[in-house]
């Protein structure tokens, strides 16, 4: 046995010249400290997102983007195609799980100021793929064709048009159309098998090289000392794996338990539902909206707080060339004040949609 | 100068044109009244929504009298004809509504026989005979601010015409001398006819006119009360006349659906009043050792089965969709299963075993089909539950093994 | 004993790795597979009324979930057969000058008791009981 795999590496080898590459696998290592623990959440959230692809790719099977069969072939999987209601669950739960670890993913990374130089690219390429997967959530959202998907759609993409002067052409080319209907469903649809899959290989592609060719940041409070490192084949790996299985438990038991719902097929001269509101991962600014005033001063409250997201979203994305302090590899305590507050008030934002009354 | 003085005589003139029309048609009738108080002021006011000002009648065209006469004894010549006394108003509305020229310039489609109905209604009966309590026109449709039936205001509209028949028809005191019940708005009020009319606004429930008619009202005979109810209710009536029951009830004497149904406080039907048991009405008639009795129980037997089937199937769903699985499909053709139910009980009026037992078996099937996929989703569910449990046994091994290895790494590598 | 130790500890690893990877394989090629609908095995059907077709026409008709064709011949007689072509399934037309059935795919031509006369098609059509019941024709298999 050993010997026919023997034969079989070195067969390939000679053909994709693969030595060099296992050779830098071989070598690979990782650092072990008490903060650790968080390298495994970029693990999870590509683990994860391979869960996605797999179950996506056989959903794609069953699923027909037209508004007179969406809906309709959703319900064949969950009641006809064996394990169907398995695949769509699966799917449809781990792509709210995916987000929170990106959350996590992106939040322990700033705290431990892993943009750091020369990790800035990092970071940045980071940013887009938070974007790219928001984006995925939004597109899937629509794709069952139900009541709840279609008016959070509509809502959504409403808030979307706010923005001063070039609102409405953003609202209008997202929606392929002046409101939600057929060729939205088309369009979005194609945004979630093709255009965001494209994206997310190129941008994913140069973030997973840029962590193998520069390896796991360590916190700045420890470069100081020396830090512990663990080879990463096998032994962070089979951590990671670890860490895999227990979240694939989690997702069975959820999938049986808490099946995603088929929900009523939508009907565009329906009234909007009571307490429509988009997935919750958007709740925050969905929230802020709600809450801020119609005007502060002579701006409109709207678009005051679409240009704070925006703003926000700039900031965040530029923090690695912001942070001179962590540059040069000093503390710095303002930043992960800002850090901070933009968890709270994600967090804070998130519970109020569901606590508070008439939102 | 004068050409000055010229202009601001006409310019003084002619801005009174626009109220010409007030100077030209003036109304001493509705000037004076104004003045008056109580019954002499209301109609003045009133008369802003009657249907008849719509038309451009006003007082003179009832009442007569010459509205363009300040003075009182002028304006009342002789075309004058006052107030009506109760035993003349028919007649006095009759003037006009009875007479289809006259109408016809108003509304080509009106009817004109309100009169003639009137006359053979009990209310027309009593009042040929002199008695004034009785309904007249104005009773039902108001004095001076009478409104079309068709508008929602009016007294006449469905869903208030129980409530202008009520305010006599209620009345114990009023109604004493008569030898009527005086229950029947109270009990129309708990039937589903009031609940139609008035909770779900459906205008085509009847109201007291709908079975006694409007002006030629009446109670309906013995025998035609299932013709009445036919209107609305015809599948039923037939059955009912096809079957045993109408010939046996037309010679007793028993007026037909209002005999199971009541008259005014018409319930909602429900089983109970099938078969042999305590609110049966089968029981009412029918003695225990009869045919007819044990027709009764049978039908009630076999509706009671497939009740019991489709209540079953319907469990069944409920639990399957709360154990997630998706049953919408079956859940739909549910909806079949009670289909064909309100059809079997809508035979039960027919008395025949047969024509129910061959919808029942139309429904069995169905019913059948249902709770094949009713059970087939418990399978369903059970082995989601095997499944993840088996799965889940498989990678907690896993995560054990790994765990064991990592351990087995680390020393290796503390060695 | 160290060794064996550390042997069990791959068995166990590589066994229970197959296990989980079985565990997900399963249902993803169930998954995969066609979806199989249980058929409701028609067996009789009414498929027209008396008078619907005059002589030397025909009439398609659904016989559970496949096309069947009923034929008024010119001497007044009733044919059925299955409307399936044996030959790639097109749904075969009668021809009534001719008096025969033909499936325009590829021109296979069948005679009126299904045998084949012409063209491509392996076998005959399948032949359908006809029985007329006071108004009603209804076709039902040979069994």
């Amino acid at each position: 046995m050993k010997d026919l795999v023997q034969k079989i590496c070195s067969y390939l080898d000679s053909r994709f010249k693969l030595s060099d590459l296992l050779q830098f696998a071989q070598k690979k290592k990782v650092p072990e400290h008490k903060h650790s623990f968080w390298y495994y959440f970029g693990g999870i959230c590509l683990f994860l997102f391979f869960i996605q692809i797999l179950t996506g790719v056989l959903l794609l099977l069953y699923y027909t983007p037209s508004v007179d069969s969406a809906h309709e072939s959703i319900q064949y999987i969950m009641s006809q195609v064996k394990f169907g209601w398995l695949i769509r669950s699966v799917h449809s739960w781990t792509a709210n799980i995916l987000i929170g670890a990106i959350f996590i993913h992106m939040f322990s990374s700033f705290f431990l100021k892993a943009y750091r130089y020369p990790r800035e690219l990092t970071w940045i390429s980071g940013f887009f793929l938070l974007l790219i997967f928001m984006a995925f959530g939004f597109s899937g959202y629509l794709l069952p064709w139900n009541e709840l998907s279609f008016f959070a759609t509509r809502v959504g993409t409403d808030i979307a048009s706010t923005v001063p002067l070039i609102g409405k052409s953003i609202k209008n080319f997202i929606l392929g159309g002046p409101e939600v209907a057929a060729a939205t469903l088309s369009r979005f649809f194609w945004l979630h098998v093709a255009i965001l899959p494209l994206l997310t290989v190129v941008v994913l592609g140069i973030h997973v090289y840029l962590v193998q060719v520069l390896g796991m940041s360590v916190p700045l409070s420890l470069s100081k000392k020396e830090v512990k490192e663990i080879p990463f084949f096998p032994n962070f790996l089979l951590k990671d794996s670890l860490g895999w299985m227990l979240i694939l438990a989690l997702i069975g038991v959820l999938c049986v338990f808490f099946p995603w719902e088929l929900g009523q097929k939508a009907d565009p001269f329906a009234v909007t539902p009571i307490g429509i509101k988009p997935e919750w991962y958007f709740t925050f600014m969905f929230t802020t909206l709600k809450i801020i005033p119609s005007h502060v001063f002579f701006i409109e409250g709207e678009t005051l707080a679409i240009f704070g997201f925006m703003i926000t979203a700039l900031f965040w994305m530029l923090v690695p060339v912001l942070d001179r302090n962590s540059a040069r590899g000093k503390k710095s305590p303002v930043f992960s004040l800002i850090g901070l507050f933009a968890l709270l008030y994600i967090v804070t934002m998130t519970a109020l949609t569901y606590f508070l009354p008439g939102i | 100068m004068k050409r000055l003085i010229r202009l601001f005589l006409v310019f003084i003139v002619s801005i009174h044109f626009p109220f010409c029309p007030l100077f030209a048609q003036a109304n001493f009738c509705v000037e004076c009244h104004m003045e008056l108080e109580d019954e002499l002021l209301t109609p003045v006011h009133a008369f802003k929504i009657d249907i008849h000002k719509n038309f451009r009648l006003d007082c003179a065209d009832c009442h007569g009298g010459n509205p363009a006469e300040e003075d009182i004894d002028l304006a009342k010549d002789e075309s004058f004809r006052g107030v009506p006394e109760r035993l003349e108003i028919p007649g006095f509305c009759a003037t006009c509504h009875s007479d289809p020229t006259y109408m016809r310039r108003y509304n080509p489609s009106v009817r004109v026989d309100q009169l003639d109905l009137y006359w053979e209604s009990r209310h027309g009966h009593l009042l040929k005979e002199g008695d004034e309590k009785v309904a007249v026109c104005t009773d039902c449709h108001g004095t001076h601010e009478i409104l079309p039936a068709s508008h929602p205001k009016s007294w006449a509209f469905p869903w208030n015409i129980s409530q202008t028949c009520g305010r006599c028809h209620s009345n114990q005191e009023y109604m004493e001398g008569y030898k009527m019940p005086t229950n029947q708005w109270d009990e129309y009020q708990e039937s589903v006819h009031a609940f139609a009319l008035f909770e779900k606004k459906d205008l085509s429930a009847p109201a007291c006119n709908d079975c006694h008619g409007n002006h030629g009202a009446a109670p309906p005979e013995v025998t035609s009360i299932s013709y009445v109810c036919r209107q609305c209710h015809p599948s039923q009536a037939d059955l009912f006349s096809q079957s045993p029951h109408k010939e046996a009830y037309d010679e007793i004497g028993i007026s037909e659906c209002e005999a199971c149904h009541g008259n005014h406080k018409i319930s909602s039907p429900s089983d109970e009043m099938l078969g042999t048991g305590e609110k049966a009405v089968c029981i009412q008639c029918h003695e225990p050792d009869s045919e007819p009795y044990a027709i009764a129980s049978n039908i009630k037997e076999k509706l009671d089965e497939f009740l019991k089937k489709v209540h079953y199937a319907k469990i069944l769903l409920d639990q399957a969709d709360m154990q997630g699985v998706e049953v919408s499909e079956p859940k739909f053709k549910l909806t079949e299963a009670n289909t064909i139910l309100v059809m079997v009980r809508n035979l039960t009026h027919s008395l025949s075993l047969e024509q129910i037992e061959e919808k029942i078996l139309e429904g069995d099937s169905v019913v059948a089909e249902v709770i094949k996929a009713g059970e087939a989703a418990q399978r369903e569910a059970r082995f989601r539950k095997t499944g993840l449990i088996i799965v889940t046994f498989f990678i907690f091994l896993l995560a054990t093994a790994l765990f064991l290895k990592i351990k087995q790494i680390n020393k290796k590598s503390s060695s | 004993m160290g060794m064996k130790r550390r042997n069990f500890i791959d068995f166990f690893l590589g066994g229970s790795l197959l296990g989980v990877l079985a565990a997900f394989l399963y249902p993803v090629i169930r998954y995969i597979l066609p979806v199989s609908k249980t058929e409701v095995i028609v067996k009789k059907i009414t498929a027209a009324r008396v008078g619907e077709l005059a002589p030397n026409t025909y009439k398609i008709f659904k016989f559970g979930s496949s096309p069947g064709i009923l034929i008024s011949t010119s001497e007044g007689e009733w044919k059925a057969f299955s409307a399936l072509c044996t030959h790639l399934t097109c749904t075969v037309i009668f021809e009534s000058e001719s008096g025969t059935l033909l499936c325009p795919c590829h021109n296979g031509r069948f005679d009126l008791n299904g045998n084949v006369l012409s063209g491509p098609p392996p076998s005959p059509l399948e032949s359908y009981h006809v029985e007329i019941s006071g108004e009603d024709i209804i076709i039902s298999r040979r069994s």
